[in-house]
């Protein structure tokens, strides 16, 4: 397999490898994926409460593309609005990396990855807003 | 420094060794006759240099050389010999059987008689990778003509009973065809003793030159008949028509000789650096596991699973090294190794295991350098992986509940 300049430059020098508390209230945590499939991606997003992301993280098992395509991913989410970031489709990856026909789902499991990250979130927010408007409760 | 890229990946493929190349070398352009040519003399020599390594390769096997059927490779001696005795013995029986971690030259030829009315039974094989000798005559019915099975795998280098499969196939009066691809020049080899009628080999796993190889068919007790694969001008006593390759075969010739002279000493160099690489990377590592069998396995290999690591991103820290993975990633399939499932090898592990193949031209330094490289990378991509985060802590993966696409 021949790996563009950019996986390669990703695969060596990853972008925003690491773990956020996933209980912090601010946190949405995307991981998809199954081990019997070889690829697993945690991608976490920070998102502050006007919906912006501020900061994003992320560790994956799989191949090179796979690992380039978090990578790259947790760079394009950084400072767009969840709706923005929701909107992110995979051949934006494929384009930037130049991925090859085979590692296209490599592209799609992050594009997921970044969708199940912004759902975490939303649905973390509305069990609090919920929490909170409880009656009784304070 | 070592020099890299090391090749470290001789189950694949070997360098031709150059004492080799060298006897090869006047086959090119001096002695360049047509083998088959009798009537002047760069015929005659060609065929003499022939015969002199059909001698030397009958001889390192314990065989009678005339048996000995120059083909292009292993690929072509296992199809010749399934096919050939599949379509000669049609009368006898339709039924053969092989085992589940065949090389694919078998397995898919298998597959197409198959399609074209026989029957087959892939014998399974225990986490080492043996199949069972009980399974094996369980399977036996009077219908069966064949037995296919490898002498030593090419993936988790698992060395089979073949001594033990050649008594229960004369016992029941079947024919035993071996792929010893992986197993000649590197394990005794005497095709009487071991009870072989039929035996695959190719130059390009032992220092010889690619695209050559040979099929052993035993002439007497039983006289072995094949319909052959290729006809045309009845080369080879009919059984493998096609000019010879005489360069190719001196160079197989002078490649298993030199292979056989050194054997001893050989297996023992290449088993003390494979034994140092498993030893160096068990102890600096945390849940990592060798696939194959503990013993009865081929001195050079070593495939070895890294829990949590996927195979092809390994490859990729590791691309100064030549070495191949398991990995569904790394196959055109996009399927994990077949072998290592035979095994019970989970498809999760069958994911992070890599296949080292250690040969003659490997140095000790080659083996520290890599075994330092892959526990480097091995940690990085850890660090990376949210797997080896998550069993760290305490999740269990098996029972996650996984979103797959
Ligand atoms: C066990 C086994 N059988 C058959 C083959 C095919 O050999 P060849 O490349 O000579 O066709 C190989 C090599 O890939 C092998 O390892
Ligand atoms: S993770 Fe398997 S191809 Fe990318």
């Amino acid at each position: 397999m021949a790996y563009s300049e950019k996986v390669l430059d990703h695969y060596k020098n990853p972008r925003n490898v690491g773990s956020f508390d996933p209980n912090d209230e601010n946190v949405g945590t995307g991981l998809v994926g199954a081990p019997e499939c070889g690829d697993v991606m945690k991608l976490q997003l920070k998102i502050n409460d006007d919906g912006i992301i501020e900061d994003a993280k992320f560790k994956t098992f799989g191949c090179g593309s796979a690992i380039a395509s978090s990578s790259y991913a947790t760079e394009l989410v950084k400072g767009k609005t969840i709706d923005e970031a929701f909107a992110i489709q995979n051949k934006k990856i494929v384009e930037e990396l130049s991925l090859p026909p085979v590692k296209i789902h490599c592209s799609v499991l992050a594009e997921g990855a970044i969708k199940a990250a912004v759902e975490d979130w939303k649905r973390r927010k509305e069990a609090k807003a919920r929490e909170n408007s409880v009656p009784g409760k304070q | 420094m070592v020099k890299t890229p090391i090749y470290m990946d001789n189950h694949a493929t070997t360098p031709v060794d150059p004492r080799v190349l060298e006897a090869m070398l006047p086959y090119f352009t001096d002695v360049f006759g047509n083998a088959a040519s009798r009537n002047h003399v760069f015929g005659h020599e060609a065929e003499a240099a022939v015969e002199e390594m059909r001698g030397t390769i009958g001889a390192a096997i314990g065989a009678d050389p005339k048996n000995v059927i120059f083909t292009s490779g292993a690929t072509e001696s296992d199809n010749m010999a399934i096919k050939g005795v599949a379509e000669f013995y049609k009368e006898r029986g339709n039924h053969i059987i092989t085992q589940v971690t065949e090389h694919k030259a078998v397995l898919d030829t298998c597959k197409e008689l198959e399609r074209r009315g026989y029957e087959v039974t892939y014998l399974p094989v225990d986490r080492h990778g043996l199949i069972d000798l009980d399974d094996l005559r369980k399977a036996i019915k009077p219908e069966t003509i064949l037995i296919s099975v490898m002498m030593a795998n090419n993936e988790i280098g698992t060395i089979q009973p073949v001594k033990e499969i050649g008594a229960l196939a004369k016992e029941k009066g079947v024919l035993f065809h071996s792929d010893a691809t992986q197993a000649v020049g590197k394990l005794p080899v005497h095709v009487d003793e071991l009870g072989i009628d039929l035996l695959s080999m190719s130059a390009h796993k032992i220092y010889g030159p690619k695209g050559v190889g040979a099929l052993y068919v035993r002439g007497r007790n039983p006289r072995v008949r094949l319909a052959p694969l290729f006809h045309g001008g009845g080369h080879e006593r009919g059984m493998r028509s096609g000019t010879l390759n005489v360069t190719g075969i001196v160079g197989f010739g002078k490649a298993l000789q030199i292979a056989v002279d050194e054997m001893e000493s050989e297996s023992a160099r290449v088993k003390k650096l494979r034994d140092k690489l498993e030893t160096t990377l068990r102890d600096r590592l945390d849940e990592v596991f060798v696939n194959g069998h503990p013993t009865l396995r081929l001195a050079g290999n070593l495939n070895m699973s890294f829990a949590y690591v996927e195979g092809e991103s390994l490859l990729m820290g590791l691309r100064e090294i030549a070495l191949s993975s398991g990995s569904a990633c790394t196959s055109a399939t996009l399927e994990p190794s077949y072998v290592l499932k035979a095994i019970g090898v989970s498809d999760d592990l069958a994911h992070t295991s890599l296949r080292f193949g250690l040969g003659r031209f490997n140095t000790e330094e080659e083996v520290d350098y890599a075994a330092d490289r892959v526990v480097e990378e091995v940690n990085r991509l850890r660090e990376m992986s949210p797997l080896y985060e998550m069993a760290k802590s305490g999740v269990d993966l098996k029972t996650m509940a996984w979103k797959r696409d």
